[in-house]
């Protein structure tokens, strides 16, 4: 005999994106998986239903964006978004965590972090905090949901699973292990509706006080293997580039500064 | 006894015959509203018809033959015999034409009937199998009730037992081509395709295609465009009630000839489609059922009887299978060998896009690498991805002049997003040589370039296609230009041929024509060819699309070649299978499209395949152990060019030995 499974109501939060090259305005990668899981689920357990829900600034470039979800709706019952409409800068969390309170949803489902803004990637604890409902992040599968108490999988890095039971109504977060997000087709997207509902603005005092630069990447660590076996080369692939022996150099010359870099070049086999 | 009974069945089988007539049109007009000329286009029928159609069918002279004999035979027997057996007209001025017209169609008649001994596998079979013999019955029973007529039998020798018996027998020969003729042809027999067709000519969505008193027809091959701004219009077609009612017109006029799977690479590669099938599987969506009365080669892979639809029915189901399934639509790679060869007119690829652009815009169901590349389109204006600031990396040791900073040239270069592509950035740089070679006044577009917007057109994806398209013609209006020229037929194509649609007009030149135009000039000098034999393969978007056949070839030859031509060469062209995003959609075959062409060059015995076309370039190049070297004409005219070029060029024109590695095709770079 199949255990009972009810549908249950599934709130997904959605940001406005940042596409990584050009910068453009886009459906952000993470939540746009979010909102695939969340659909999966409305499949599997009949009788769910997917809201979306984000708050920001109602302004032309958004709506592109946030249409972009909507466009992910074809053949489901997803038909709206919710946007609680404040103004630019403003604090998210205390409108979103008085909109869930209100009407409960008994699964929030959200990016892990989002891809403009502060990007702190703390808002689904800020709201798990204020709810005070459980949080679990990394998520990579909903398995089921019984009584009251949904199965969950998350993702623990190099490809570990870890099956959790968690009491609703929770928030989930999600990253790059959840499933790829459905194509966003345009019909869909143009007909959506975007219901605005106007929310008292809290400005983000802290961000206002904050300085934003555009973030530069990163150089990477050199990863050098020098493996005689597979087994060896097998480790080196799936083992993650380790720091440890790095040198700040402070306060010196040129000179000194591009003959330490000379070193290393040579040491780590680059120049020869 | 006949006197009586002829005009009877005569004027039963004309009642019925307009009864079904006004049902079959009740059936297309459930089609979407189409803006046609009716009176004009009836008007220009016989034209299209005698010069434009058989222009079509003469490629097969037998044939030609034949259905002249027969269809001319008919139609002139036919109205004879109305006045001569249905209204009684029995004068020897009529009758002896009748006779000449029965005896032509049966002749006619006698050779459809050889033709129909082995068919080739094109061919439909089923009632098709049946209308050699229905012909022949018609056109002999005619003819010999009509003896008598004439005085060449007694006027009483249908008289009597014997002749009673006699006239029965024909009067029953006569039934059966009389149902076969005039009854079949408007209930849905084979001969449908005179009736359907006949008003199909005079309705067809793309008029321009037939040639008037005035000269030659005007090839017309850019895709319609949709109305995005009226939010009420549907998105492509779901339903065959989608389409206009004149392409469900056009897709019941098919003749089921089956040229268009003989051609079509799609199918020859073991990919579930076949052109044929398709249009009768429109036919069966318009009328309602299954598809189990289908008589021809299947899609390879699908058996026939399987498949079902309805007027107001989806098309591809979203769930399960209803009239067609998904990857069929997938396959296609636009090359448009079918429309070239369809003796009815019908435009196989305009239906194929828009049925595409549903299953795009409205349930975001493109197969493969589909989703990915339209979100790259959307997002950074090329199909791969990249920075867009970087278009112009491949020629940062040329100094290419910008159109930004001079405003006003005679030539503009259209990169392509070829321009990401390694092996096409070698095609670029020998073009940009040429071009400084011939001292001619061009500048490049650059960073502000994007994509024309080609696949994703191709690919359904109609809002990304007017998003690109838009912004490409806001950044053209800003300079002044003669003409552009490009080495991408596709860009040629989408710029030259859809844009204009969108409001941007511009003179666009393929690259070949160009360079056969400076060599005309005497702006080129060309030292003679040294290498090996040479075939040349022609690119659907510049042959079949634009009709430039020519220019490639007078080039090669200025360059001393003298092409090796493939069996399918010129208008015949087999697809490199590089077309319509069917590399990013990827329906598994049997075969794959390129390795089949590279056979096709295999056996000219050429060392070398020239090639006008990025995407060409680049599914030939990909077919491992390829018989010949692939190489652009831009190339071969750059490698030929005396020293001494009128105009100093930087000095770093020596890159050009970087190769992409073997058997990376641009696709999987992407």
């Amino acid at each position: 005999m199949r255990p009972e499974q009810q549908g249950i109501e599934v709130a997904v939060l959605v940001s406005v994106g940042r596409h990584p090259i050009t910068g453009r305005a886009r459906r952000a990668d993470q939540d746009a998986r979010g909102l695939e899981l969340a659909l999966g689920l409305e499949r599997r357990l009949p009788g769910s239903r997917v809201s979306l829900l984000h708050a920001g600034p109602h302004a032309e470039e958004n709506e592109a964006a946030l249409r972009g979800y909507l466009g992910m709706s074809a053949g489901t019952g997803l038909d709206t978004l919710t946007l609680l409409e404040q103004a630019e800068g403003s604090d998210a969390i205390p409108v979103l965590a008085e909109h869930l309170a209100a009407a409960p949803p008994q699964l929030v489902i959200t990016g892990a972090r989002a891809e403009r803004g502060e990007g702190s990637g703390l808002l689904p604890y800020a709201l798990a905090e204020r709810l005070g409902w459980p949080l679990v992040n990394g998520l990579a599968a909903v398995e089921k949901v019984e009584n009251g108490v949904a199965t969950l999988l998350q993702a623990l890095p190099r490809g570990q699973r870890r099956r959790l039971k968690v009491r609703l109504p929770a928030i989930v977060s999600v990253d790059g292990a959840a499933p790829a997000a459905r194509q966003s087709a345009f019909g869909p997207a143009r007909r959506g509706e975007l219901a605005a509902i106007p929310v008292s603005a809290e400005p983000d005092r802290e961000l206002a006080e904050w300085q934003l630069d555009p973030a530069r990447k990163r150089p990477k660590r050199l990863k050098i293997v020098k493996a005689a076996s597979a087994r060896d080369r097998f480790k080196a692939a799936a083992a993650k580039a380790e720091g440890g022996s790095g040198q700040v150099l402070e306060g010196v010359s040129a000179e000194q500064g591009a003959e330490a870099i000379l070193k290393l070049l040579n040491e780590e086999g680059v120049l020869r | 006894m006949l006197e009586t009974l002829l005009p009877i069945l005569i004027f039963a089988a004309l009642g019925l015959a307009a009864i079904g007539a006004v049902r079959r049109i009740r059936l297309w007009r459930q089609g979407r509203p189409a803006a046609v000329p009716l009176l004009k286009g009836l008007a220009a029928l016989p034209r299209r018809y005698l010069v434009d159609l058989h222009h079509v069918v003469a490629r097969d002279k037998a044939i030609s033959h034949t259905h002249v004999a027969t269809a001319g035979g008919f139609v002139a027997a036919a109205v004879l015999m109305i006045l001569v057996h249905g209204l009684g007209l029995s004068h020897p001025i009529l009758g002896g034409p009748l006779l000449a017209a029965s005896a032509a169609m049966f002749v006619g008649s006698l050779f459809v009937a050889r033709r129909r001994r082995n068919p080739p596998a094109r061919l439909s079979r089923g009632p098709w199998m049946r209308l050699p013999k229905s012909l022949l019955a018609f056109s002999a029973g005619v003819f010999l009730i009509t003896l008598p007529t004439v005085g060449m039998l007694p006027a009483g020798a249908f008289q009597g037992l014997l002749g009673g018996l006699v006239a029965l027998l024909l009067a029953g020969l006569v039934v059966w081509g009389l149902g076969e003729l005039f009854f079949g042809m408007t209930w849905g027999g084979p001969m449908k395709h005179a009736f359907a067709g006949a008003l199909h000519l005079a309705f067809h969505r793309r008029p321009e295609r037939f040639s008037t008193q005035g000269g030659e027809g005007k090839r017309s091959t850019g895709l319609k465009a949709l109305d995005l701004e009226d939010e009420s219009a549907p998105l492509g077609v779901e339903t065959p009630a989608d389409f206009t009612w004149n392409q469900l017109l056009g897709f019941d006029a098919c003749v089921q000839c089956g040229r268009c799977e003989a051609v079509c690479p799609a199918l020859a590669a073991g990919q579930p489609l076949n052109p044929k099938k398709l249009i009768q599987d429109m036919v069966v969506g318009l009328a309602g059922g299954s598809d189990a009365g289908y008589a021809g080669s299947p899609y390879p892979g699908k058996p026939v009887g399987e498949h079902q639809g309805s007027p107001h029915g989806p098309i591809v189901a979203r769930e399960g299978t209803a009239l067609v399934d998904a990857e069929t639509l997938w396959s296609c790679t636009t090359c448009r060998a079918c429309v070239e060869e369809c003796p009815m007119m019908i435009e196989h690829v305009d239906a194929v896009v828009d049925m595409r652009r549903h299953l795009t815009l409205e349930r975001g169901k493109t197969p493969g690498k589909a989703a990915e590349v339209l979100d790259n389109l959307i997002a950074t204006d090329n199909p791969g991805g990249f920075e867009p600031g970087s278009r112009l990396h491949w020629a940062a040791d040329l100094e290419l002049p910008l159109m930004a900073d001079l405003q006003q040239v005679d030539v503009l270069l259209w990169l392509g997003d070829g321009a990401f592509d390694m092996r096409n950035q070698r095609t670029l740089r020998a073009l940009v040589k040429v071009l400084r070679a011939a001292g001619v006044d061009f500048a490049v577009l650059g960073n502000e370039e994007r994509d024309s917007g080609d696949v994703a057109r191709r690919l359904g994806d109609e809002a990304t296609f007017q998003s690109l398209a838009k912004r490409n013609i806001a950044t053209l209006s800003r300079y002044r230009f003669q003409h552009i020229v490009t080495c991408d037929p596709h860009s040629f194509h989408v710029l030259g041929n859809e844009y204009g649609e969108l409001g941007g007009v511009y003179d666009v030149r393929h690259h070949s024509t160009y360079i056969a135009e400076l060599l005309e000039a005497g702006r080129l000098e060309l030292a003679n060819w040294k290498g090996g034999s040479v075939t040349y393969h022609d690119p659907c978007y510049l042959g079949r699309y634009n009709g430039e056949y020519e220019s490639p070839r007078s080039v090669l030859k200025a360059l001393g070649i003298e092409v090796k031509e493939m069996e399918r060469s010129g208008f015949r062209s087999r697809c490199c299978g590089g077309g319509g995003g069917a590399p990013i959609t990827d329906i598994p075959g049997e075969r794959r499209i390129p390795d089949m062409r590279m056979n096709d060059v295999r056996e000219t015995g050429a060392e070398l395949v020239a090639v006008g076309c990025p995407q060409c370039t680049a599914m030939l190049e990909g077919v491992v152990d390829g018989p010949a070297e692939v190489r652009d004409i831009a190339e071969l005219v750059a490698d030929a060019l005396v020293a001494n070029a009128p105009v100093a060029r930087p000095a770093a024109e020596a890159v050009e030995v970087t190769r992409r590695p073997a058997g990376k095709t641009a696709e999987e770079m992407i």
